[in-house]
């Protein structure tokens, strides 16, 4: 009736487990009751979970990536905890089994569930502002994304007090992923969360790839776009191209678990080694995925604080698509060891160093931004200068690496993975946060708090190095890499500083929340309103709406004359908005619940499946498809603003403005 | 499942025209790398028999050629049916996708059956590399037209009884009839990269 689960799947035996779920429960519970005492159910049903508002979209994504975030960190903390002190015949306090869940889930949730999903928030609020749109090409496909992902984000949660998580690490190389190794449900709760949450991922990608093909306002032609919009459009591009490829990856080693088969096994004829390359044919254009949309961050962040435009926005875009290409030539120098040869080996060595010329293309470009610009030093600056320089160091250790010889030497040793923490951190992480403290009072219609940010900027751009050099430097004594304990007294001292940066990286993280706590609390204060929807003097259209935007975006779909819309707007003194009409009535979508309903089946099909409970994945697949299947037939999907609230809504905004301007 | 946009037949007005086609052939094309990736699989194992049989062995042509007949007429029948959709004469719209339905469901038919003679002779995808492969790519192609089959179920209810078919419905026609023919041309590939070149 169970299939496989039974009390015993739940991890009594573990105190930390206990302790944890014991605190998720109580601030489960107090955040349920508490939107129940003030009644906010059907708000956040009607306004959030159904909603198919990009905007809306936006923030739950990135609440989810923070949500991530706080689980992705604790078990970094917990595995540095683990190295300062197992040591010399101390066995640490996390037992194998429970290390390596905590590695496992490290780098799967930051990767899929933080990185991804922040990512998908960032495009979710700025492309269609940017483009001059009312919204994404398939709005109801977008909160169907969402929920795919939430859900995935979920069952990774779920496996902490149901059973266990994968212990092959974040990418389950088989054969220790195949069953006869890892008979345990770790791995299959990998398998479905990876899955359901690509299945996400992979529309995202299709819905922005035709948004932005489709949907960008009238004379804004391919070289007039904003630079953010085109990585939004090549790391589009990437998902599409690359995610059907981990989509069949997984699939097979799921195949090879519940039925036998023999892709990867080491009888039957199967090839481990295959596996390597679909995954990293996958894996490899996926850190492009994320870090291309950080660069175009960057490229919007330092004109703003420089007040000039960008420098050789042309180069910028033909940097961003040599980037987007040469990702997929390259995925062989995550195992330059499997033995291909030097001609192989030499080909990827170079195809990879090659990627850091249209990087260092992207980098001067930046830097003759900001030269002789009036640079403002706002949090976002602090957080690109910090990415300028950590960027560039993990850039050169990455060419390092590149070169089959040394990559020998470093394979699997911790240096790799200080290598791609300090382009990951340095590079997507730090982008993002600028793009959050960026684009967060066209979001809210407040500015975020200056000072915690800069205070949570040191601290995380100090721990970072603090945390990741002595990697670089026991990466080089030849420590590898998932190491539950070890006797070097070599090592030690380094594991120690490494334990003192992800302290400091902690304090980090407790500045960002105060600053979000700081933020929210001030949010009346009149300097920290922003009235005008223009807070930083920005050059592209999202600049040109109120902040928050009205739920249509543009009431007067704006016509773009030039690069930079808005800039050239103001300095022509034309009027983007074409305030005062004439208004006409607005064709919006409506809200939908099939979006979470899916993901609710899903859930239920993917933890089912775990278990092999098989009735009850049958009754979550039977779901998805009625569900989808009533949508299709649901012809009450759309509704329209009239004319006259859409006068009443612009002509609030102007109101407000002439008082600004009053003053 | 792209089909289901803001778009809603006869609001015509919009400024730009329904994305719902371009998207969903985006997606095929995402589709198409499943189908890719699943052909440079079936490729490395094809010949890691494990002792097991070969595809010489075991494939059989007659039965081959009536499950592609079958799959390629049911290409013209819906292509026919688009046609009649484009004439708004919908009760031939319904004639022709119960056809392509019936050809659909005789092709997955013997396909299943071609599946449990293979098993029952102990030929199943856990005997060897190379099967795993072939159940895999063929099975997915399978899979792909049974949803293709409950896709064209849903159409014929939601066109019964109406009299016109507005821009939504069309679009779902239109999406379907791409997904169909994608169906086809992966199934020549099928037939010759696996089954002909298996057998030469």
């Amino acid at each position: 009736m169970l299939g496989r689960l039974s009390l015993s799947a739940i991890p009594f035996d573990v105190p930390i487990l206990v302790g944890t779920f014991a605190g998720v429960a109580i601030i489960g519970v107090a955040v349920l009751g508490l939107i129940t005492y003030f009644g906010k159910w059907g708000y956040l049903w009607k306004e959030w979970f159904t909603s198919v508002d990009h905007k809306r979209l936006a923030v739950m994504y990135i609440i989810l990536a923070l949500v991530a975030l706080f689980r992705g960190f604790a078990d970094a903390i917990m595995m540095r905890t683990q190295l300062a002190l197992a040591y010399a015949g101390n066995p640490g306090y996390l037992p194998p089994h429970h290390y390596d869940q905590i590695f496992s889930a490290h780098g799967t949730i930051m990767i899929f569930f933080l990185a991804m999903a922040f990512m998908t928030g960032l495009f979710n609020f700025v492309v269609p502002l940017q483009i001059g749109a009312r919204d994404v090409a398939f709005p109801f496909l977008n909160n169907l994304s969402f929920w795919m992902t939430a859900i995935a984000f979920i069952l990774v949660n779920v496996s902490l007090f149901i059973g266990e998580f994968s212990q092959c690490g974040w990418l389950a190389y088989p054969p220790l992923s195949e069953s006869q190794f890892s008979p345990g449900v770790g791995v299959d709760y990998y398998i479905w969360a990876i899955q359901l949450s690509g299945v996400g991922t992979l529309l995202t990608g299709v819905n922005f790839f035709v948004t932005i093909v489709k949907m960008r306002a009238p004379g804004m032609t391919w070289m007039k776009m904003p630079v953010f919009t085109w990585t939004a459009f090549c790391s589009s591009i990437l998902i599409m191209v690359s995610f059907p490829v981990l989509t069949v990856a997984v699939a097979l080693l799921g195949l090879d678990r519940y039925f036998g088969m023999h892709f990867f096994t080491n009888d039957g004829g199967g090839n481990q080694m295959m596996y390597l390359n679909l995954i990293w044919a996958w894996g490899h254009p996926e850190v492009y995925i994320l870090v291309i949309p950080a660069f175009g961050v960057f490229s919007e962040v330092v004109p703003a604080f420089s007040q000039k435009p960008l420098f050789g926005y042309g180069t910028m875009v033909y940097a961003t698509c040599a980037i987007m290409v040469l990702s997929f030539l390259v995925w062989v120098h995550h195992f330059f060891t499997m033995g291909a040869g030097p001609d192989v080996n030499a080909f990827f060595g170079i195809a990879t160093m090659v990627i850091s010329i249209p990087t260092g293309v992207k980098l001067f470009n930046w830097m003759f931004t900001m030269y002789k610009g009036r640079i403002q030093y706002h949090a976002c600056m602090y957080w690109v200068i910090g990415f300028m320089v950590t960027f560039t160091i993990g850039g050169m250790t990455g060419v390092m690496m590149a070169i089959p010889g040394a990559d020998f030497v470093l394979h699997n040793s911790l240096f790799l993975i200080a290598h791609f923490h300090n382009v990951i951190i340095g590079g997507v992480y730090f982008g993002y946060i600028a793009g959050m403290n960026f684009w967060f009072p066209k979001v809210m219609g407040f500015k975020m708090n200056e000072s915690w940010g800069i205070r949570a900027f040191w601290f995380w751009f100090i721990g970072f190095y603090f945390a990741f050099v002595p990697l670089y430097v026991v990466g080089f004594q030849g420590m590898t890499r998932r190491l539950n304990h070890y006797d070097n007294p070599a090592w030690h001292p380094w594991l120690l500083v490494a334990e003192v940066g992800a302290v400091l990286i902690l304090l980090g993280i407790v500045c960002q929340l105060t600053q979000l706590y700081v933020t929210i609390r001030d949010r009346n204060l009149p300097e920290n309103q922003d009235v005008t929807g223009d807070p930083w003097n920005g050059r592209s259209l999202e600049w040109s709406t109120s902040s928050p935007p009205p739920p249509y975006n543009f009431a007067i779909v704006p016509h773009v004359h030039e690069l930079d819309a808005f800039m050239h707007d103001k300095e022509n003194g034309i009027d983007t908005r074409h305030a005062g009409g004439p208004y006409e009535a607005i064709h919006m979508p409506k809200n939908t619940a099939a979006g979470i309903l899916v993901g609710g089946f899903s859930l239920v099909f993917g933890f089912a499946a775990v278990w092999y409970i098989w009735w009850l994945a049958a009754i979550g697949l039977i779901g998805v498809i009625g569900t989808v299947i009533a949508r299709s037939a649901n012809k009450d999907i759309d509704y329209y603003i009239p004319a006259d609230e859409v006068a009443r809504i612009e002509n609030e905004h102007s109101r407000k403005l002439m008082a600004q301007a009053a003053e | 499942m792209a089909h289901d946009t803001t778009v809603h037949a006869g609001h015509d007005e919009h400024h730009h025209e329904s994305p719902v086609v371009f998207g969903f052939w985006v997606y095929l094309m995402t589709d198409c790398i499943i189908f890719g990736s699943l052909f440079a699989t079936f490729a490395v194992l094809r010949n890691q028999f494990n002792g097991g049989p070969s595809g010489h062995q075991l494939f059989e042509i007659s039965g081959l050629g009536i499950e592609t007949a079958l799959l390629l007429i049911s290409s013209i029948t819906y292509g026919f049916g688009m046609i009649a959709a484009h004439k708004n004469e919908i009760s031939k719209v319904i004639g022709w996708l119960a056809l392509t339905f019936l050809l659909g469901l005789g092709f997955v038919g013997l396909e299943v059956n071609e599946f449990a003679h293979m098993i029952h002779e102990g030929a199943g995808p856990d005997r060897s590399a190379f099967l795993s492969a072939f159940f895999t790519l063929v099975g997915t192609h399978g899979l792909h037209v049974t949803c293709g089959l409950i896709w064209i179920v849903t159409l014929i209810v939601q066109l019964m009884g109406t009299t016109t078919i507005p821009e939504r419905m069309m679009n779902k026609l239109t999406c379907l009839s791409l997904f169909w023919h994608f169906l086809d041309i992966v199934w020549i590939c099928v037939f010759t990269y696996v089954y002909l070149a298996s057998m030469i």
